[in-house]
């Protein structure tokens, strides 16, 4: 999961003047969070509705108490609910910013244990003031509110290949081992408060099920409090995936054992029939909820297929879908999250096919600070709740309830972790089940699920919340603080930095195929042949219907070699343009190193300049300032996500653009002679300058720069290749023969240098018209953390 | 009936320990190789190619190439046959055997080694050692080849782009006029390091546990 807050810690600047200023700041609104509630609560006949009242009352009897004309005035009621929503979540940002300006702080304490303290700092002021708390971790609030941006972005940005690879697993610690959680915690918790000997204890009314009821809600392992702790570690992705997929999925079955016993606390027993409507629960629960997010994923991506003319509230349409998903499925009470999460994981590689890149970062941007705003805001409620909350300690069913969650989360992970084994490649070591077992915390959802109980039917009610704080606070304390030392002592593998290469792309489609055929040839219709015939399926039905125009045939190595370009050439150009190469190793290793050495390009060359009589030139200047509109295009769209030219893209009608380029062609063709025999460095901008430098040592010979922008450059020759001369015969051609198009691009060899071409950013972002001024603009944009996980296709 | 029996599970038993499968999954394989050759002792090109299932497949001409390809049966030898005998279909399949929880790291490395070669085998077609562009271009343009016109035109380009990042992780600092001849295995070996081939390459069915094969029934 990368990195939502994007820790960067300012060396050295962490202990003076900014982080001063920010704690006055924050005791600042404290105060004023705190007295205002005051001010309004004790004087509440200061409204302007009094006013008015009186005024009109006045006014009707006798006119002569006329009061001044109040030109400043308080009205705190009008304003206050949004004002008091708009301070807590300004509270929780600061508190952020705050943490990120002490490095040493945030290096030791997961954020998450310093937002529940602060969350009890603002719960004992507001106390003190001899306010109420407000009902902050209302469970409608945190439910509707708080929970779906963390779990959508959770679910939009899900890294599909390594969930659906160890679904199995996932679904038997979500599934199997829930149910396991549950019962055992359940059932010995009631053990425990029958065995009390002598004294009347209050534990004795505890019956069978609400103590089930109890471990029910104490079981599920929280996806926000996973995130938040393992955000910050950093271990390897399989373990990641494991631990946060289960936390996901196991909302189904936390979903119906709750709705369960909760229908049966009041009738008091249950049947054998009652068990296996359970299962059947679960299943349509399950189930349906995927199914809801699906459909609604789907309506999602074919709503995006057509607003190509309306790209402002592209990122709309994805929020608000998946958000009715979420209700929908809750309407029915089936699992919102796993609808949540189909709906994103569903909607996603055809929602990014369709909209335009700036959509594209705004639906990232817009999850990534939703999200984090309300996992803030949820932790600081926690703290909030705790301090407020109707508390009834009780010793014994507190501890036991702690220790039993350890116990019951090591046996079930050791003992399905045994089972599971059997049936995976990569089996899961000593180490890794000791994060699983470590990772299970606990988190908002149980004290809420917790909260939502109805005082009538379970009188202990208190002494639950009580018990389910006490084991969030230790779970997230104690177990988050110490999984980091644990994990570098352990030597647990971490995530890999490494991005995703070319090549490694081209041989995991080689590799998938691969294996596809062995077991077809083996006749065993395994994994990879199903995965292959859903492949080809949704290629051949689904992306027709659901991606607009060209792109819907585009191969999915094909749109990785365009992201990549893509991303390269944005680097180079926010970097500077050469400064900082995009690849991992800067090397001085260019398109002509790897180029097939062919015979001396002198003499066929030579042969062809006499060939050219004088008159020709004039023609292949015309021929190449017409057919460099058509390359263009084509070009451009190369480099963009579109195969054709997309004529819907914003400000795509640069006809300026081309002007310059023709202005520029005209004085390469000046020179052609020259290209023919030297390498090749057309007319660059500064940028481009640098870009070459740096990659491409053989950039002495620079032609004046113009100012043109950087664009893509018809490198007409590079030195070794006699593609060059088939280039002007082709030029000669292409006149006449329009297909010549695709021969040309081909020998052009202009896709060729990536990492020196900010030409790329024909797309991207920031603008289409490649002014020096606008490029500036966009490198003031630092942008998210590098390694962004990819956009991965479905099922790639 | 019981000499020939006791000879076959000699001989499957002898394979076993060769190649490293179990005697119950060698049963399973050679009924399979029954089938594809018709009974038959040796299968050839053909057979391969009947398989209906493969005709979607991009790469299918190298799947079967790399059956009869004399490199993979880790003989030292080179070159290609024009049939194989069970003994070498199973060289062939035990390249996609997984790795154990008993397997020691020395032995994953060994593993991974030998998988690479395999994939490399597949790609080195004129068998010099190395993967030139040329080699590499065709490769990519099989993988694409079910794409169309599409694919044709950016699959040199994707070709070159990859070579170009092989040469730049690989020989990062190289004069203008140096040519990078090809990727050897060395290279290859290195590029695809992230990608943890002895847990990747692998057929489900051939993990040594499972008990549940299909692999016999005649749906092709």
């Amino acid at each position: 999961m990368p990195s939502r807050t994007g820790s960067h810690s300012p060396a050295g600047i962490g202990r003076s003047l900014p982080e001063r200023g920010l704690l006055l700041l924050m005791v600042l609104m404290f105060m004023q969070g705190s007295v205002l509630p005051l001010g309004a609560a004790s004087s509440p006949d200061i409204s302007h509705q009094e006013n008015v009242n009186t005024h009109k009352a006045a006014e009707q009897l006798t006119n002569n108490t006329k009061k001044a004309f109040p030109v400043l005035d308080l009205d705190y009621h009008h304003i206050q609910t949004p004002f008091e929503i708009s301070l807590w979540v300004l509270l929780a940002s600061l508190m952020k910013l705050g943490f990120h300006l002490i490095p040493r702080l945030s290096g030791i304490v997961p954020e998450s244990c310093l937002l529940i303290t602060v969350g009890l700092l603002v719960g004992g002021l507001i106390k003190l003031a001899g306010e109420q708390v407000p009902p902050v971790l209302d469970s409608r609030l945190f439910f509707l509110c708080l929970l779906p941006p963390i779990i959508l972005d959770a679910g939009y940005f899900l890294p599909i290949r390594p969930f659906m690879e160890n679904l199995g697993t996932i679904l038997m610690f979500a599934v199997v081992g829930t149910l396991w959680n549950a019962f055992f915690i359940g059932g010995l918790l009631y053990a425990v408060c029958q065995i009390q000997p002598a004294n009347p204890n209050p534990l004795h009314t505890i019956e069978l099920l609400p103590c089930l009821l109890f471990g029910s809600i104490i079981s599920a392992v929280d996806p926000v409090a996973v995130l938040a702790v393992f955000e910050e570690i950093h271990i390897n992705e399989l373990l990641h995936i494991l631990v946060f997929g289960e936390s996901l999925l196991n909302d189904a079955v936390t979903v119906v054992l709750y709705h369960l016993f909760e229908e049966y606390t009041a009738a008091g027993t249950v049947t054998v029939t009652d068990c296996v409507l359970g299962v059947i629960s679960f299943l349509v629960v399950a189930v349906g909820g995927v199914l809801v997010g699906a459909i609604y994923g789907i309506l999602a991506a074919f709503t995006s297929r057509f607003t190509s003319h309306t790209r402002v509230i592209e990122p709309l349409f994805v929020f608000v879908y998946s958000y009715m998903s979420y209700l929908s499925a809750e309407m029915f009470h089936l699992s919102g999250i796993m609808a949540l999460i189909a709906c994103g994981a569903v909607m996603r590689p055809y929602v990014e096919a369709n909209i335009s890149h700036k959509s594209h970062t705004t639906i990232k941007y817009f999850l990534k600070m939703w999200s984090s705003v309300s996992e803030t805001l949820i932790f600081i409620f926690l703290g909030v709740a705790t301090v407020d909350g109707p508390h009834a300690w009780n010793w014994t069913f507190v501890t036991v309830t702690v220790i039993l969650c350890l116990v019951a989360r090591i046996i079930g992970v050791v003992g399905l972790t045994y089972v599971i084994n059997q049936f995976r490649i990569v089996k899961l070591t000593t180490k890794d089940q000791f994060i699983i077992a470590y990772g299970g915390l606990r988190g908002a959802i149980a004290f809420s699920l917790g909260f939502l109980l109805n005082k009538d039917l379970f009188p202990m009610r208190e002494m639950f919340l009580t018990a389910i704080i006490t084991v969030i606070f230790f779970t997230v304390f104690v177990q988050g603080m110490t999984i980091k030392p644990l994990v570098e002592l352990l030597a647990v593998k971490k995530k890999q930095e490494a991005k995703r290469s070319i090549n490694e792309e081209i041989h995991t489609q080689f590799l998938d195929h691969l294996l596809t055929g062995i077991e077809d040839i083996c006749g065993h219709y395994g994994h990879h042949h199903w995965k292959d015939k859903l492949n080809r399926f949704n290629k051949k039905y689904v992306k027709k219907c659901l991606i607009a125009g060209e792109r819907s045939k585009e191969p999915q190595l094909i749109a990785f070699y365009h992201k990549m370009e893509m991303k390269q050439a944005i680097e180079l150009v926010e970097s500077g343009g050469g400064v900082k190469l995009p690849s991992a190793v800067p090397s001085t290793v260019s398109m002509q190193n790897i180029q097939p050495k062919k015979p001396p390009p002198a003499k066929p060359v030579e042969r062809a300049l006499p060939q050219l009589p004088r008159g020709r030139e004039e023609e292949i200047r015309k021929i190449l300032r017409s057919n460099l509109q058509r390359t263009r295009q084509r070009l451009r769209s190369y480099n963009r996500h579109t195969l054709v030219a997309d004529p819907y893209e914003d400000g795509f009608g640069d006809f300026l653009i081309k002007k310059q380029k023709m202005i520029e062609l005209e004085k390469k063709i000046k020179d052609m002679n020259n290209y023919l025999t030297v390498p090749a460095a057309p007319p660059d901008s500064p940028t481009m300058c640098r870009a070459r430098l740096a990659s491409d040592p053989q950039a002495y010979s620079m032609k004046p720069t113009s100012d043109s922008v950087p664009t893509i450059h018809v490198d007409l020759a590079s030195p070794q290749s006699p593609d060059s001369v088939n280039l002007l015969d082709e030029f000669r051609r292409a006149g006449q023969q329009q297909q010549q198009q695709k021969q040309k691009d081909e020998d052009q060899g202009l896709m060729m240098r990536p990492p020196s071409r900010p030409s790329g950013p024909n797309k991207p972002g920031a603008d289409d018209a490649k002014d020096q001024q606008k490029l500036t603009r966009c490198l003031s944009d630092p942008g998210p953390s590098a390694d962004e996980d990819e956009d991965e296709p479905f099922l790639p | 009936m019981g000499a020939s029996q006791t000879r076959s599970e000699r001989k499957h038993q002898d394979l076993a320990d060769r190649t490293g499968f179990s005697p119950e999954q060698i049963k399973n394989l050679h009924k399979r190789f029954q089938h594809l050759s018709g009974n038959e002792e040796t299968i050839s090109r053909e057979n391969l190619d009947s398989i209906p299932a493969l005709a979607n497949n991009p790469i299918r001409k190298q799947i079967i190439e790399a059956f009869f390809d004399k490199r993979n049966q880790r003989q030292d030898e080179v070159g290609s046959c024009e049939e194989i005998g069970f003994e070498q279909f199973l060289m062939v399949m035990s390249h996609f055997r997984p790795p154990t929880l008993k397997t020691t790291d020395e032995e994953k490395e060994a593993l991974r080694k030998e998988k690479l070669r395999f994939l490399f085998n597949m790609h080195d077609t004129d068998n010099d050692g190395t993967i030139t562009l040329d080699e590499y271009r065709k490769v990519v343009e099989e993988l694409l080849s079910k794409s169309g016109a599409i694919g044709q035109e950016a699959a040199k380009a994707i070709a070159d782009a990859a070579m170009l990042e092989v040469a730049s992780t690989n020989v990062p600092h190289m004069a203008p006029d140096d040519f990078y001849e090809g990727i050897t295995f060395e290279h290859f070996e290195q590029i695809l390091k992230g990608l943890e081939m002895e847990s990747r390459m692998h057929i489900r069915f051939l993990d040594v546990d499972t008990t549940t094969m299909r692999c016999g029934k005649s749906t092709s």
